[in-house]
């Protein structure tokens, strides 16, 4: 009975999670701020500094940097597996991770190559320590567990992800002859339809019903959904890598990738689906965002599959289009409205188990008005449709679709302090009494 | 089907879940009355199935592991903590708060749903291990709802 004693812990303390979640929104600002500072010239291929810089801030500084602070939390309570020694990896991982960001777009943009090798060396610190913090709770975690199967394969697909990223990296900083094109294909497949769908898949399997009140996912897919991505994944790879060779391989690529489209088409039918049916009556803000994070994925599916099958390549607003509903609109969208249930229930329960907390205290709306949070959501979903569009017309979006997406991280930031900041007073009023 | 706490107590959690959300949705349209009987369905249901834990299994998990300050410890405390918020949603339906009461019930829906999810992913399927042998017997008192353990 070993395993019981670390089962069910308290919870981190409220510091480890939030330092995350509030750091997400200021990546977010400063991928906006870039795009104002390039105008179109962020726009032009998806190679361009500017583009890559912008996706890393978005994918590393917004996605991971959330993803990372959530894993945190939910081990404990989700896997009943806790992180070892959960505070000092919290604060390293943080640290590292900010400043690996903020070098890496740093080194995108200025081409300087030691900005560019102290990202990696970073990046690489960053990683190891949160992934093998991450493996040592996962491997403990009872494995019956649909949502921890989901996050075994969604931090394996991390390692992949940082893997290549760093190989990709290094090639741009020592100048080693690489096979860019291929690499970056499995680099950003293992990292947006691997770490990050993989994550939210394995949650939503568990939180959806529970926390959105809808009916329960098929049983036929919460067993076997992940796995057939993950699997998927793994076969297309090597078929990626050698599509030049001939045809048949070219071809296979081409089906396997229809596939993990499939794949996460029916999460996504089936998301809305449940959503349709959900209990409660009240509007729910999450909900809101998982629409535009479902409607978004499936919106990438039928690109991706219309991309794929066309002779020529793809044009580059149809790549740039891609790659904002991929990062934005699914990935960013459904942590955005996660963080508006996590936040201001972490905020709830942490004045609940303290000295201040006594007497009468906020509920979690009166934590995170809704109205605020619903300012915040119009806000982001502008911010979807303009970058999509400026995908097609940088010149006449290319600023309004980064003013949009700095003002949705800033309310969001704004939104998120507020709750703390609460806290913080309760806290303190709570101690001098 | 085979004797087992975590199929029959998370079934427990599915009928709490419908009762709370006819009180809540009564509620948010306006449907005082129906909403007072709703609220009182689910609490009975809520603090019935609370009382069979702390009763029943938490005992028994207890003395078989030998863990008092376990799992079931933290368990029992978010208990209370609902216990508190039941209060809440009581006084809101009295004077017919309506933005308030959907404030309450939405942390209490937070509240409630991630302490299942512990009980569910980690909780009932260990006592289900760690009990073995005496599940049946557990299982029956637990339904007839007494006597409680000396
Ligand atoms: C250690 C972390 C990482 C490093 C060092 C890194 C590095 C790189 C590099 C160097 C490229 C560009 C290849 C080139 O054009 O020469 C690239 C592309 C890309 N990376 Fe990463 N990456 C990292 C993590 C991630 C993660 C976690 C994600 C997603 C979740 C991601 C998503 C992407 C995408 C989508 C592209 C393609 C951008 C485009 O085609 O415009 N990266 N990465």
């Amino acid at each position: 009975m070993a395993t019981a004693a670390l089962s069910l812990e308290q919870a981190p303390p409220i510091s480890v999670p939030l330092r995350f979640f509030l750091t997400a929104p200021l990546f977010g600002i400063t991928a906006a701020l870039v795009l104002l500072a390039l105008g179109t010239g962020a726009w032009t291929t998806r190679w361009s500094a500017g583009a890559l810089a912008v996706t890393h801030l978005m994918t590393l500084g917004f996605l991971a940097m959330v993803m990372i602070g959530a894993l945190m939390q939910m081990l404990p309570v989700v896997a009943g597996a806790p992180v070892a020694r959960v505070r000092a990896v919290s604060r390293v991982v943080h640290v590292l991770l900010s400043l690996g960001t903020l070098a890496l777009a740093g080194g995108f943009l200025s081409g300087k190559v030691p900005v560019l090798r102290l990202a990696l060396v970073l990046l690489a610190l960053a990683f190891i320590v949160f992934i093998g913090a991450a493996a040592g709770s996962l491997v403990r975690a009872r494995a019956a567990a649909v949502t921890v199967r989901g996050m075994r394969y969604s931090v394996t697909a991390l390692a992949v992800t940082v893997c290549m990223g760093l190989l990709l990296g290094s090639g741009l900083a020592w100048h080693w002859p690489l096979a860019v094109p291929e690499l970056t294909a499995l680099h950003l497949f293992w990292g947006l339809l691997g770490w990050v769908g993989l994550l939210v898949i394995g949650v939503g399997f568990q939180v959806v019903p529970m926390f959105q009140t809808t009916p329960p996912y098929p049983r036929i897919m919460t067993s076997h959904l992940t796995r057939l991505i993950f699997v998927t994944l793994l076969l297309w790879s090597p078929a990626k890598w050698f599509a030049g060779h001939s045809l048949l391989v070219h071809d296979s690529a081409a089906t396997l990738a229809s596939l993990l489209g499939l794949g996460y088409a029916l999460f996504a039918a089936a998301t809305l689906a449940l959503q349709r049916r959900r209990r409660r009556e009240m509007p729910d803000i999450t909900v809101r965002f998982w629409r535009i994070g479902m409607a978004s994925l499936l919106a990438g599916a039928v690109l991706g599959w219309a991309g794929l099958w066309e002779s020529k390549a793809a044009s580059t607003s149809l790549e740039f289009t891609w790659g904002i509903l991929a990062i934005f609109g699914f990935g960013v969208s459904v942590i955005n409205g996660m963080l508006y249930k996590i936040v201001p229930f972490l905020v709830w329960v942490h004045l609940q188990a303290n000295p201040g907390g006594r007497g009468k205290l906020p509920n979690m709306k009166e934590i995170v008005p809704d109205r605020r949070a619903g300012i915040q959501f119009w806000l982001h979903l502008s911010a979807l449709l303009l970058l999509a569009g400026a995908a097609w017309m940088p010149r006449l979006l290319a600023y309004p679709a980064a003013v949009a997406l700095g003002s949705s991280n800033l309310f969001l930031w704004a939104n998120l302090t507020g709750a703390y900041r609460l806290y913080a007073r309760i806290l303190a009023s709570g101690i001098s009494r | 089907m085979a004797d087992s706490i975590y199929i029959e107590l998370s079934m427990d959690h599915r009928r709490c879940d419908e009762l709370f959300s006819a009180a809540e949705n009564q509620v948010h349209r306006g449907d005082w009355i129906d909403a007072e009987k709703s609220l009182r369905d689910f609490l009975d249901a809520t603090l019935r199935h609370f009382e069979v834990e702390e009763t029943f299994l938490f005992p028994a998990f207890e003395a078989r592991t030998g863990q008092a300050m376990g799992p079931t410890r933290i368990m029992h405390l978010e208990h209370q903590q609902m216990r508190v918020l039941f209060k809440d949603l009581g006084q809101d339906i009295e004077r017919r708060d309506r933005g308030h009461y959907l404030g309450s019930s939405e942390t209490l829906l937070t509240l409630l749903q991630q302490h299942n999810l512990k009980e569910e992913q980690v909780l009932y399927p260990l006592s289900d291990r760690a009990l073995a042998g005496e599940v049946p017997e557990l299982l029956q008192r637990m339904r007839a709802g007494g006597p409680p353990r000396p």
